[in-house]
């Protein structure tokens, strides 16, 4: 007789009960709702609440419900337009002391919400957002190196009294000329000693002695680490200065980083402020030499010809006194005096020092501003992506130090409020380290990402119910215990999904589509086998026995060559390409337990028992 | 209900030398196609900008074509997509241009032709970096999976079936991508992945029909090699008709509701499932018995189905 032992069955009972609790949370509707959090400034507590229930009363906005979390404050309304009213209302209450995202958030009862269960997470292509693949220019990272050792070498043969020709960087190389072997050798010597990072080689060319200069291998590692690094940390505090629920910043391969905004609404912003290189830098005005002289090609040693916005020629000290790294905290706003936007900053300690000492010295002389921005492009040439690396560097302000200050000033010159607002912004996230630049973008509008949904969810229903009435019509009631397995089937890949918070996208809908199709396979096979015996003349119930057996070997090669093709998809694939081999993987599986041990086990409920003369197959 | 009233009992592999014929002149048309026509390359692959607006009212396609020429995207194509109001735009990288940029002015010019009466349905730019190790990856990975497939069925069974279930997926993927190259239709990141998923779904028809030859090879006493293998397909035959019925009608019903965007996926599942269901009958069948699968190789060794045998 076909029975399963009490284990057996009680394994299947709680598999599915346990599917069925985990797969609930994905019925319930998801509330439009915003997510407020504190800032350097200023923390969320009691009294945020009370200004935030204000604010939106006094707009006529209703809450569905007001919840704090984790130093976060979430509200939820019953729709997007009150959800959009109500972040306006905020903002003008709050103002830029706290960030704003827009988020969904399910509406769980709080029994479910006890066991931790949470719906799906649903990707970019289906809850709308923004992701972009951003390269880090490694080569710069590395000449950028190159480029500080070459001044510090030029110091070092200074302080020691070696005569140089010419100090300069060819590519990721430091070029020192000499005309003088002995001088040569010397230097050598002590950039050896000085420079644990360098490699060093000479050569003799033409009457010239050289000295190249390079990154040990293990030190430019280090040092395309650390711009990766810190280009992750920078665009990560940017992200969440722009306010957007659950971003996702991770870095890919060796260069890469991926930053995914779900939500996100503007990509034209966030694309200028995730890129963005701007910084500032303070230098003081070389006043002793002549701008018309340094315009005609006679740049004095040790300074440098800039140009302010209106294009007019200043000439500033090469010697910076403090760079955008050493700003801890900026904020915009609007000069008293003269109504100009500005930015005002607060220094680091030593910074904070410098610029004391500096202005000290040299009160009522000129300091300007420089700002300045990196930008990488790549362009087409002759079927080739070939790297264009542009620096844009403008004196935004120059003025008179009128009394010394020091770690806290403000700066003016920019032309909008928007400018000095975005300019306070990249300046409290800190500076790149390296320029990047953006090399994949995909943007889901709002009303795509819910059409996704909806045609994903009836694509999936719908074959589904052509498959479940094509089985039941077959296989009568052996079809309808497919069915059921079917359903269950269904109910676990979700339940595992949601576990699993794996990113649910759009493919991956097609990869749970294509698995209800496949799932039956397993099915299909025992059924036929089944069909195979009774028409070879065995019993029904030796035939049951006999069609799972002989049925197992075969679906479990079958589903493992498909895993294989699974495994490999989701190691070489990116974003929804991963969501498909994820679903096509779960799928596989789940679709093995149900179609083997649980129409076995309502098989064996349904004609285990008993004598059979004929079975519903 | 069934489809035939008892098993079956078809020659198929007396039609052998037909299938082989027909096959080879699919694939080399298909291998013509792709190498003299070549893909539609998506910009997944070949880099470039994309975007997707939705009109709150049916627009005309040459109106928006002015309007993005009037913004230095001559070259642009201009299409739509799924209904009149929805419109596609495919841009080339743009000389000077940040190429990042370029769908931010696109879609202002787009937006501005309808008073600002149209939603950003979909950005998708990929820089030409990206596209090239894209097709590189996705060459590497039909390969990877190919190999993986080789090794895990020469262990399971024997070399030969190994290589007759690779060069049925080789069949299939190359007709899928032939039919691709033949009627232009766009090859992009989903219609590899589908590719990749056909690999699995006829390596699945596949390892049925070489699991029920090598259990019968055991089996079955009497016999050459080609009238067990026919007693094989024809004892497997329901199941693989069924499947493929029920998952060629999920697939349909992905094309037909499951929206634009998966249009090209669903396609290449479709054509896959159908040559797939083709070639685990006769081309897999075929390269076996031309590498002269015979009893002796399948008896010894190993127990699986041994172990089937005794749970009877």
């Amino acid at each position: 007789m076909n029975q399963y032992p009490l284990w057996k069955n009680l394994l299947v009972v709680i598999v599915v009960l346990v599917g069925a609790l985990f797969a609930l949370p994905n019925i319930y509707d998801q509330d439009p709702s915003l997510e407020i959090s504190g800032t350097r400034r200023a923390s969320v507590d009691e009294t945020t609440m009370a200004r935030i229930t204000q604010a939106m009363e006094k707009a006529g906005v209703e809450a569905k419900g007001i919840s704090s979390e984790n130093a976060k404050l979430l509200v939820r309304f019953l729709n997007s337009e009150d959800q959009l009213k109500a972040k306006e209302a905020i903002a003008d209450e709050l103002g830029t002391d706290y960030n704003q995202a827009l988020t969904l958030s399910p509406d769980l009862p709080d029994w479910l919400r006890s066991f931790g269960a949470e719906p799906m997470y649903l990707g970019l292509d289906l809850r709308g957002g923004i992701h972009v693949l951003i390269d880090v220019d490694m080569e710069a990272a590395v000449q950028q190196a190159v480029e500080r050792n070459s001044g510090d070498i030029r110091t070092l043969l200074r302080k020691n009294k070696v005569r140089y020709v010419r100090v300069s960087r060819e590519g990721e190389k430091v070029v020192i000329k000499f005309n003088d072997l002995a001088k040569r050798d010397k230097a050598e010597q002590l950039i050896h000693s000085e420079f644990r990072s360098l490699a060093t080689d000479m050569s003799d060319e033409g009457g010239d002695f050289y000295v190249r200069a390079t990154l040990k291998p293990a030190e430019r590692r280090a040092v395309q680490k650390f711009a990766l690094e810190q280009n992750i940390t920078t665009l990560r505090n940017r992200v969440n200065a722009l306010g957007v629920a659950e971003p996702l910043i991770q870095q890919q391969g060796e260069r890469r980083i991926v930053v995914q905004l779900p939500g996100a609404q503007d990509p034209a912003k966030l694309k200028e402020i995730l890129g963005a290189t701007a910084t500032l830098e303070y230098r003081l005005a070389d006043t002793e030499h002549s701008v018309q002289d340094a315009v005609n090609g006679r740049v004095p040693p040790g300074s440098k010809l800039y140009h302010e916005r209106n294009g007019q020629p200043v000439l500033l000290k090469k010697s910076v006194i403090v760079t955008g790294n050493q700003i801890i905290d900026a904020s915009s706003g609007f000069d008293q005096r003269s109504g100009q936007p500005m930015v005002s900053v607060r220094l680091d300690g030593p910074g904070g020092n410098r610029m004391r000492r500096v202005t000290n010295d040299n009160v009522s002389k000129p300091m300007a501003v420089v700002f300045i921005e990196n930008r990488v492009v790549t362009r087409m040439v002759d079927g080739e992506p070939v790297k264009h690396r542009t620096k844009v560097e403008e004196v935004i302000s120059i003025a008179n130090i009128l009394e010394p200050f020091g770690s806290r000033f403000q700066t003016t010159g920019l032309d909008t409020p928007e400018e000095a607002h975005d300019l306070a912004l990249l300046l409290r996230a800190g500076a790149l380290a390296a320029p990047i630049e953006i090399v994949e973008e995909r943007t889901i509008g709002p009303s795509l990402g819910q059409d996704n949904i909806d045609q994903g969810f009836m694509s999936v229903m719908i074959g589904m119910a052509l498959v479940m009435i094509f089985m039941a019509v077959y296989y009568r009631v052996f079809g309808l215990v497919a069915d059921l397995a079917l359903s269950m089937n269904l109910v676990l890949i979700v339940a595992i999904l949601s576990m699993l918070q794996a990113t649910l996208t759009l493919p991956g809908i097609a990869g749970i589509v294509l698995t209800v199709g496949m799932a039956v396979d397993a099915n299909v096979l025992i059924f036929e086998r089944i069909r195979e015996e009774i028409r070879n003349g065995n019993t029904p119930q030796a035939s049951i026995q006999a069609g799972y057996a002989k049925a197992f070997s075969t679906i479990i090669d079958a589903n493992i060559t498909t895993l294989i093709a699974a495994v490999v998809l989701f190691s070489f694939g990116t974003g929804p390409i991963k969501g498909f081999a994820v679903t096509l993987a779960i799928g596989i599986l789940t679709s093995m337990f149900t179609a083997i041990i649980g129409t076995r086990a309502v098989i064996n409920l349904i004609y285990g028992r008993r004598r059979v003369k004929e079975l519903a197959v | 209900m069934q489809i035939f009233k008892k098993t079956t009992n078809f020659d198929f592999m007396g039609g052998r030398k037909t299938a082989l014929i027909f096959s080879a002149v699919v694939i080399l048309v298909a291998l013509i196609s792709i190498v003299a026509r070549g893909l539609n390359l998506g910009i997944d692959f070949t880099g470039g900008t994309l975007v997707e607006v939705g009109y709150h009212e049916t627009v005309e396609l040459p109106k928006i074509r002015e309007a993005l020429a009037a913004e230095g995207f001559s070259d642009a194509t201009v299409q739509h997509f799924g209904t009149s109001r929805d419109v596609l735009v495919r841009l080339a990288p743009k000389d000077g241009a940040d190429s990042a940029s370029i769908s931010t002015s696109a879609f202002a010019a787009m937006s501005k032709l309808a008073d600002g009466q149209a939603d950003m349905r979909r950005v998708e730019f990929v820089g030409p970096q990206v596209g090239d190790e894209l097709t590189e990856d996705g060459g590497l990975a039909m390969l990877y999976a190919l190999f993986g497939i080789l090794i895990y069925v020469g262990i399971r069974f024997e070399y030969r079936f190994a290589v007759g279930a690779v060069i049925a997926l080789v069949h299939d993927v190359i007709f899928t991508i032939g039919i691709f190259s033949l009627f232009q239709v766009e090859f992009d990141l989903p219609v590899l992945a589908a590719v990749l998923a056909v690999i699995g779904y006829s390596l699945n028809d596949t390892i049925v029909v070489f699991d029920r030859i090598r259990e019968n090879f055991r089996k079955i006493r009497k016999g050459s090699a080609i009238e067990i293998i026919n007693a094989s397909l024809n004892q497997t035959l329901t199941r693989t008709l069924v499947t493929s019925l029920t998952t060629l009608l999920v697939l349909i019903a992905l094309f037909i509701f499951g929206g634009e965007i998966i249009h090209g996926f669903a396609l290449a599942l479709i054509v896959g499932v159908v040559i797939g269901t083709y070639s685990s009958i006769y081309v897999a069948s075929t390269a076996i018995i031309m590498m002269g699968i015979s009893k002796d190789d399948l008896m010894p060794v190993e127990k699986e189905g041994a172990d089937i045998e005794e749970t009877h």
